[in-house]
C-alpha cells in the first residue's frame, strides 16, 4: 500500500502511528540498552551509565572461562555451519530440480525440526548421545544444531535455486560440460549470495542457540550461551552485559553481511 | 498427455531444416529430445548415424541457442564464447584465435571484455551463437532465437543466420512459430500441429501446394471457399460447385471422391481481376467469378480487397500498388480470374 | 530414452540421502526413543501418562502453561497488529528499513533477549529505578521472578513472528479495496472495520496460533523469570531429566507437549491454506 493511501486508509491516523512508533521503540529498546550498560564503569547497572568503561568486556575476554566458551561456540557453529549447508544445498538442488512424487512430504520431513519444540529435541539428542557417553563433544554439540539449522539452509537455497535459470545450466550442458563442470562454473558462481548467506544463518543459529547444548554441555566444554545461563542462575553479574552485546554484535554482523550478500545476488543475474 | 507423437524426420547434412509450428505444437520437444534434454518414450534419434540414446547432453556435441539467450551473466563475453572450448581443454592461444574468429562472424569484435547486462537483446543472441558455434558442431539447434527482438532486428538477423549457416555448411535444426521466418530462412520445413507432422518440403513446395487445409492456412494466407466435387477431370483434377453455384477447377491435395465435399484454397495474389494482363496469361482454363468489392484495405505496398461471392463466399484479393494500377472501387462489381493449378482442394473438416 | 530419466530421478534421491539420514539418525531416532521410553518401564504401561493427569501438580503445570501461553497470545496480538498495520501501509522501501527493528531482535539469542529483560526490571532494575526517581511508586514493583515477568519477557521474544506473520498478510490486501469503500461513502472507521481488518483476518488466526504453539513449548524465558509457582511444561521437563532423573515421566511430559503442538500445527496449516481462497477472491 503506498504511503499516500496510509492516512486515508486507517483509522486512528496520528494516534495509530504513535502506537507503532512506541512498541517499535519497546523492541529494539532492551537491545541497545543493554549494549550500552555494557559500557557502564559502575558496579551495578544503571541506565544511563554514570561513566562509560571497558571493565566488563576487560573481564569478559580476561576470564579463561568466558574465553574458552566463545571458542567452544565457534567451533560448534563453524561445524555445524559445515555440515548443514552442506546437506541443505543438495536437499534443495533435488528437491528444486527433482520430479517425484513425493517431494512436498520429504519438504516436509525436511522442515519438521521447525515445527517440534526444540527442549523436547535437546532431551531426545540428550537420550542419544549419553547411550554413546558423548555428551560434552564438541562434535556431538554441532550434530545436534545441524538438525535445526537444515530447516533454515534448506528454505534459504531452495529460494536461491528457484531464482536461478535452469537454462543457463542446460546451456553449459549443451556446450559440452559435465554436471559436475556446470554446478560448479556455472550454478555455484551464481547462487553464492545465498549460498553464503545460508551459511551465515547456519552459524548464527548454532551460536545463538541454548537449549541442545544446555543438554549435551561438559563441565569443561561450555558454549557461551549455556555459560551465561549457569551464571544467571547463580547471579546477575553485569560482566554477563558485555557477553551479551557480543552476542548481539555477531547477530547484527551476521545480518549485515546477509542483507549486503542479496544485494550484490541481485546484480549479477540478469 | 501426448507432446509428440509419430515424429519421422531425415535432415540432410548442411541444410537449415525448420520446424515449425503454433505452440503446443512439439516442436521445442522434439528439439528437445535432439539435444538430449527431453527423453523419447519410443523411438531413437541418430546423428551421423550415431545412436544418440545412450548420451547425456554434454556428450552429444551439438550446439544450441536459446530463446533467452542463456548467456551466462557472471562471465564476460569473451569468457562465454571461450566456455566450450575451456572446457574441450584446447589450448589458450588456439582459444583466442577461435574465439577471435566466431565473434568476428557475428559481428560483435571489440566487446570481449563486456558483460551481458551491458549488452542488447540482439547483441547477447549474437553472443549466444557464437559460443555455440566456436566449438564446430555439426549440428546448430535453435530454438526461437529471434523470438524476443522487435521486428526489423530480427528480419535482419535472418537474413545473417542464413548466410552464416551456408558458410559454415552447418546443418541447422530451427524451430520458430513465424512463418514468414521460416519461408525465408529454410531449405526444407516440417510443419507441425498438435503433436505431429502435417508437411515436410521446401518452402516453395509448402506454400504452392499445401497437402492439408492447416498448412494452406497456417502458411501465408489463403481464401477458403466450400464446395462439392462434382467430376474428376483426370490426374487429380477436378470440377466443383461451390454453394451458390459457382463452378471452378481445382487440384485435389489428397485423393478426393466424387460428391464428397470440400474447402478449396486460393491464395489472394493468386486472384487477377479479368481485365488486367496478367489474367489473359493464365489461358483459356482459367476459373472466373464475378463479386462486388466490400472493403478496400490499405496495407501500403499494396490493397487487399474483400470481395463478396455472393452465396459462394468472400475472398480477398491484393492488389499491389503499382503506376497504372486500376484499382477498384468500393461498391464496383469485378470479375476475378485464376488458375486451376492455384486451386488446391481439401476435404472439408466439420467446424 | 527412460532410463535417463530413471537416472535423473535416483541421482536427486542420492542427494537428499545425506540430509535425510542425517535427520532420520539425529532427530527421528531420538524422538521415537522419546515415546518409546514414555511408555516402557519394566513392561509396556501408561503409568506416566496417568502420572500426569491424575496428579494435580502437573495438571496445574499445564494449566499455568496454556494460562501464560494465552495471554502472551493476546499481548502479542494487541501489539503486534497495530505495529503490523502502520508498517503495510507504508512505502515498501520505508517498511523494509522499519522491518530491521523488527528483525534484529528476531535473530538476537533468547537468553540475551531475555537477560535483558531481567536487566530491566529487576527490584534495582533500570524499569524500578525511573519509576522510583519519577515518583510513580515508593518500593520497587516487582516485575521479576512472576507471572508479570514471564509475560512480558515471552511477549518481547514472541513478538515478532506475530508482526511478521500479520505483516505479510496485509501487504497482500489490495490497497484498492479500501479506496473503493471510500469512493461508496465509507468513513476511515467503517473502511477499515469492514474491508481491511476481515481481509487481515487470516493473518490475525496464523500469528495467534503460531504464537500459542511456540509460547506452550517455551522453556529459557519463563525459567529465568519466573517464580516457583510459575512452572511450565518445558520447565517441568527439564527438571525431570536434568535433576529428579524421572527420564520416562519426562518423555510422557514431551510427547503430550510434541502431541499438542502438532494438532496446533494442523490447525494452523488449515488457516494458511484458507488463506490462499482469501487471497484468491481479493
Amino acid at each position: 500500500m503506498m504511503g499516500l493511501e496510509g492516512q486515508r486508509s486507517g483509522p486512528g491516523g496520528v494516534a495509530v502511528t504513535a502506537l507503532a512508533v512506541a512498541i517499535l521503540v519497546f523492541l529494539i529498546a532492551p537491545v541497545v540498552i543493554i549494549v550500552i550498560v555494557s559500557f557502564s564503569g559502575a558496579d551495578y547497572l544503571t541506565f544511563p551509565p554514570p561513566y562509560l568503561s571497558l571493565r566488563w568486556y576487560q573481564r569478559f575476554l580476561g576470564t579463561p572461562s568466558w574465553r574458552q566458551a566463545i571458542g567452544v561456540s565457534t567451533q560448534v557453529a563453524l561445524l555445524t555451519m559445515v555440515f548443514a549447508t552442506t546437506l541443505g544445498l543438495l536437499a534443495a538442488l533435488a528437491l528444486v530440480r527433482g520430479r517425484f512424487r513425493a517431494k512436498g512430504a520429504i519438504y516436509a520431513v525436511l522442515l519438521s525440526p521447525m515445527i517440534v519444540p526444540t527442549i523436547i529435541t535437546a532431551i531426545g539428542l540428550y537420550f542419544f548421545f549419553v547411550r554413546l557417553k558423548a555428551t560434552g563433544s564438541i562434535l556431538a554439540m554441532a550434530l545436534g544444531h545441524t538438525v535445526l539449522a537444515l530447516p533454515v539452509v534448506v528454505i534459504i537455497m531452495a529460494a536461491a535455486l528457484q531464482g536461478f535459470d535452469m537454462r543457463l545450466e542446460q546451456a553449459a550442458l549443451s556446450l559440452g560440460a559435465s554436471r559436475l563442470t556446470a554446478l560448479r562454473r556455472i550454478t555455484l558462481p551464481l547462487i553464492l549470495p545465498g549460498l553464503l548467506s545460508a551459511a551465515l544463518f547456519a552459524f548464527l543459529t548454532s551460536f545463538d542457540e541454548l537449549l541442545i547444548p544446555l543438554f549435551l554441555s561438559g563441565v569443561e566444554v561450555q558454549t557461551l550461551t549455556v555459560r551465561i545461563w549457569n551464571s544467571l542462575i547463580l547471579e546477575v553479574d553485569p560482566t554477563i552485559a558485555a557477553v551479551s552485546s557480543f552476542l548481539i554484535g555477531v547477530t547484527t554482523v551476521v545480518l549485515g553481511a546477509s542483507a549486503f550478500l542479496r544485494g550484490r545476488g541481485e546484480t549479477t543475474t540478469t | 498427455m501426448v507432446a509428440v507423437r509419430d515424429v519421422s524426420l531425415t535432415i540432410a547434412p548442411g541444410s537449415f531444416f525448420t520446424l515449425l509450428g503454433p505452440s503446443g505444437s512439439g516442436k521445442t520437444t522434439t528439439l528437445m529430445m535432439v539435444a538430449g534434454f527431453a527423453y523419447p518414450t519410443r523411438g531413437e534419434v541418430f546423428v551421423d548415424g550415431k545412436p544418440m540414446a545412450a548420451l547425456p547432453p554434454q556428450k552429444r556435441d551439438l550446439g544450441m541457442v536459446f530463446q533467452s539467450y542463456a548467456v551466462f551473466p557472471h562471465l564476460t563475453v569473451f569468457d562465454n564464447v571461450a566456455f566450450p572450448l575451456q572446457i574441450r581443454k584446447t589450448s589458450r592461444l588456439e582459444i583466442l584465435h577461435r574465439v577471435g574468429a566466431a565473434l568476428e562472424l557475428v559481428r560483435l569484435t571489440g566487446y570481449e571484455q563486456r558483460l551481458p547486462r551491458q549488452l542488447s537483446g540482439g547483441e547477447q543472441q549474437r553472443v549466444a551463437l557464437a559460443r555455440a558455434l566456436v566449438f564446430r558442431p555439426r549440428v546448430l539447434l535453435m530454438d526461437e532465437p529471434l523470438g524476443a527482438l522487435d521486428k526489423k532486428l530480427r528480419t535482419h538477423m535472418q537474413l545473417e543466420l542464413k548466410h552464416i549457416q551456408q558458410h559454415l555448411h552447418v546443418t541447422v535444426i530451427y524451430v520458430t512459430h513465424d512463418q514468414e521466418e521460416a519461408l525465408t530462412m529454410s531449405d526444407c520445413v516440417a510443419v507441425m500441429q498438435g503433436g505431429g507432422i502435417e508437411q515436410v518440403g521446401p518452402p516453395a513446395e509448402l506454400y504452392d501446394r499445401p497437402a492439408s487445409r492447416f498448412v494452406a492456412d497456417f502458411l501465408g494466407e489463403s481464401n477458403f471457399l466450400d464446395a462439392v466435387a462434382v467430376s474428376a477431370n483426370g490426374e487429380g483434377r477436378w470440377r466443383c460447385r461451390a454453394a451458390g453455384g459457382l463452378e471452378f477447377y481445382g487440384v485435389g491435395a489428397v485423393p478426393i471422391e466424387a460428391g464428397q465435399p470440400i474447402t478449396a484454397a486460393v491464395r489472394p495474389e493468386k486472384l487477377v481481376q479479368a481485365e488486367d494482363a496478367g489474367a489473359a496469361a493464365l489461358g483459356p482454363g482459367a476459373n472466373t467469378c464475378k463479386g462486388l468489392v466490400e472493403e478496400a484495405i490499405y496495407v501500403g505496398d499494396a490493397t487487399r480487397y474483400r470481395v463478396g461471392l455472393g452465396a459462394d463466399g468472400t475472398v480477398t484479393i491484393k492488389v499491389p500498388n503499382r503506376v497504372g494500377a486500376r484499382p477498384p472501387a468500393t461498391g464496383a462489381a469485378v470479375v476475378l480470374a485464376w488458375s486451376p493449378e492455384d486451386t488446391r482442394l481439401f476435404p472439408r473438416v466439420a467446424a | 530414452m527412460r532410463s535417463m530419466e530413471g537416472r535423473e530421478t535416483r541421482r536427486h534421491l542420492l542427494l537428499l540421502l545425506p540430509a535425510l539420514l542425517v535427520l532420520a539418525l539425529l532427530f527421528a531416532y531420538p524422538l521415537l526413543g522419546i515415546v518409546n521410553r514414555s511408555v516402557y518401564k519394566a513392561g509396556y504401561t501408561l503409568q506416566f501418562y496417568r502420572q500426569i493427569f491424575r496428579i494435580p501438580v502437573y495438571l496445574q503445570v499445564l494449566a499455568a502453561t496454556f494460562k501464560v501461553s494465552a495471554v502472551v497470545t493476546i499481548v502479542c496480538l494487541v501489539l503486534g497488529y497495530p505495529l503490523a498495520y502502520v508498517l503495510a501501509t507504508r512505502r515498501p522501501r520505508t517498511a523494509q528499513l522499519l522491518m530491521i527493528i523488527v528483525v534484529l531482535p528476531f535473530f538476537t539469542s533468547i537468553i540475551v533477549r531475555t537477560y535483558a529483560w531481567m536487566v530491566l526490571l529487576g527490584r534495582n532494575g533500570i524499569v524500578n529505578q525511573y519509576l522510583m526517581a519519577l515518583g510513580f511508586t515508593d518500593k520497587p514493583l516487582p516485575l521479576l521472578y512472576n507471572q508479570a515477568g514471564v509475560v512480558i519477557g515471552m511477549s518481547y521474544v514472541l513478538l515478532p513472528y506475530m508482526v511478521l506473520t500479520v505483516y505479510s498478510v496485509m501487504r497482500g490486501i489490495d490497497p484498492g479495496l479500501v479506496r473503493a469503500a471510500h469512493s461508496l461513502g465509507a468513513s476511515r472507521m467503517q473502511a477499515f472495520g469492514r474491508v481491511f481488518l476481515p481481509l487481515s483476518l487470516p493473518g490475525i488466526a496464523g500469528g495467534t496460533l503460531l504464537v500459542f504453539i511456540l509460547s506452550l513449548g517455551f522453556f529459557i524465558t519463563p525459567a529465568l523469570m519466573g517464580g516457583p509457582g510459575d512452572m511450565m511444561i518445558a520447565m517441568l521437563i527439564e527438571r525431570e531429566v536434568e535433576i529428579t532423573l524421572n527420564w520416562s515421566f519426562a518423555s510422557a511430559l514431551a510427547v503430550v507437549l510434541l502431541a499438542l503442538t502438532l494438532i496446533g500445527f494442523a490447525g494452523y496449516n488449515r488457516i494458511v491454506r484458507l488463506e490462499r481462497i482469501f487471497e484468491g477472491r481479493g
